[in-house]
């Protein structure tokens, strides 16, 4: 089998060799391959080595946003911009890749207070699974991943918090 | 000065290697396995891969209140029978009934309860 994106399966361990199932058991055979499912979707190189969100974007899959099809997710468009970054990179947190896999509810107010700069996050916190770390790290993408978080230079922010576009700085 | 560039080039040969050597499972798996043996069942296997496909994470963690942690909920086999947490799916309806124990209970002997994946999975499945 090889998957849309050109990558051939052996990415992906099979359920016998995983380490987790016992080979032995009936339901090696009959439960999903995650190279079957996951092959088909576009690549990343960490975690499931798939883009969850990139894959959703161009609807090569459509989760279901609640199990009886009673509710919308709600799509926030707006970022928060984190700049106590020390030496690293602001982070420019999206809301959107969010929204569309989660409801307000999931972090608001349990886990992140909604309002900016409220939150006392730093990364021993989501190293030790707290706060971003609740999901990155174990399910979303991993902390190895700096720069996706870590993704907005100082200069390329203005005084009033906006950010430059690359097509603004280009004029 | 030859012996210690291939002891070097021996070191990055092996370091490649090892990623081949070990068998990962996928990442963000949840072994489950707090009453499975003591039970005398096999452990659970969690595939957030397969139903990060077909649900938003809402649907488990907020809807159906599964906390985020693995073997943190209380989840037992009365509450699911009863329409909880994986019941509210694996009703023989929406996905398969609970008569189908081994392909939820489909882990090795000894798994302990935890996030698993490698080393880019620690998350907080310690919890």
């Amino acid at each position: 089998m090889v998957a849309a994106t050109g990558i051939a399966a052996g990415t992906w361990q099979s359920l016998s060799e995983d380490g987790l199932h016992d080979p032995e058991n009936p339901a090696i055979g009959v439960l999903q391959e995650p190279a079957e499912a996951l092959g088909v979707l576009h690549y990343d190189p960490a975690g499931n080595k798939v883009d969850w969100v990139r894959s959703l974007d161009q609807g090569m899959i459509a989760p279901r946003p609640s199990l009886h099809d009673d509710r919308e997710p709600e799509i926030l468009e707006s970022t928060v911009l984190m700049r106590n970054t020390n030496e690293l990179a602001y982070v420019l947190f999206a809301h959107k890749p969010h929204t569309q896999w989660m409801s307000c509810e999931a972090c608001h107010d349990s886990i992140f207070i909604a309002e900016v700069d409220a939150n006392p996050i730093n990364m021993g916190k989501i190293l030790d699974g707290e706060y971003c770390g609740l999901c990155h790290g174990a399910v979303s993408f991993p902390l190895t991943e700096c720069n996706r978080c870590h993704n907005t230079v100082p200069s390329s922010v203005r005084a009033d918090g906006s950010i430059i576009e690359a097509a603004d700085s280009a004029q | 000065m030859r012996m210690c560039v291939a002891r070097a080039l021996g070191a990055v040969f092996v370091a490649c290697l090892i990623p081949f050597m070990i068998a990962w499972a996928e990442y963000a798996d949840v072994t489950i396995n707090t009453r499975a043996e003591i039970e005398g069942v096999a452990p659970v296997i969690f595939p957030h891969w397969f139903h990060r496909i077909r649900f938003q994470c809402s649907v488990c963690h907020v809807d159906l209140g599964i906390r985020m942690g693995a073997g943190t909920t209380g989840i037992t086999m009365d509450k699911l029978i009863d329409g909880q947490y994986c019941g509210a799916c694996h009703d023989g309806d929406t996905a398969w009934s609970m008569d189908n124990c081994d392909l939820c209970h489909s882990g090795r002997p000894g798994l302990e309860t935890g996030i698993q994946g490698g080393h880019q999975t620690v998350g907080p499945g310690v919890y």
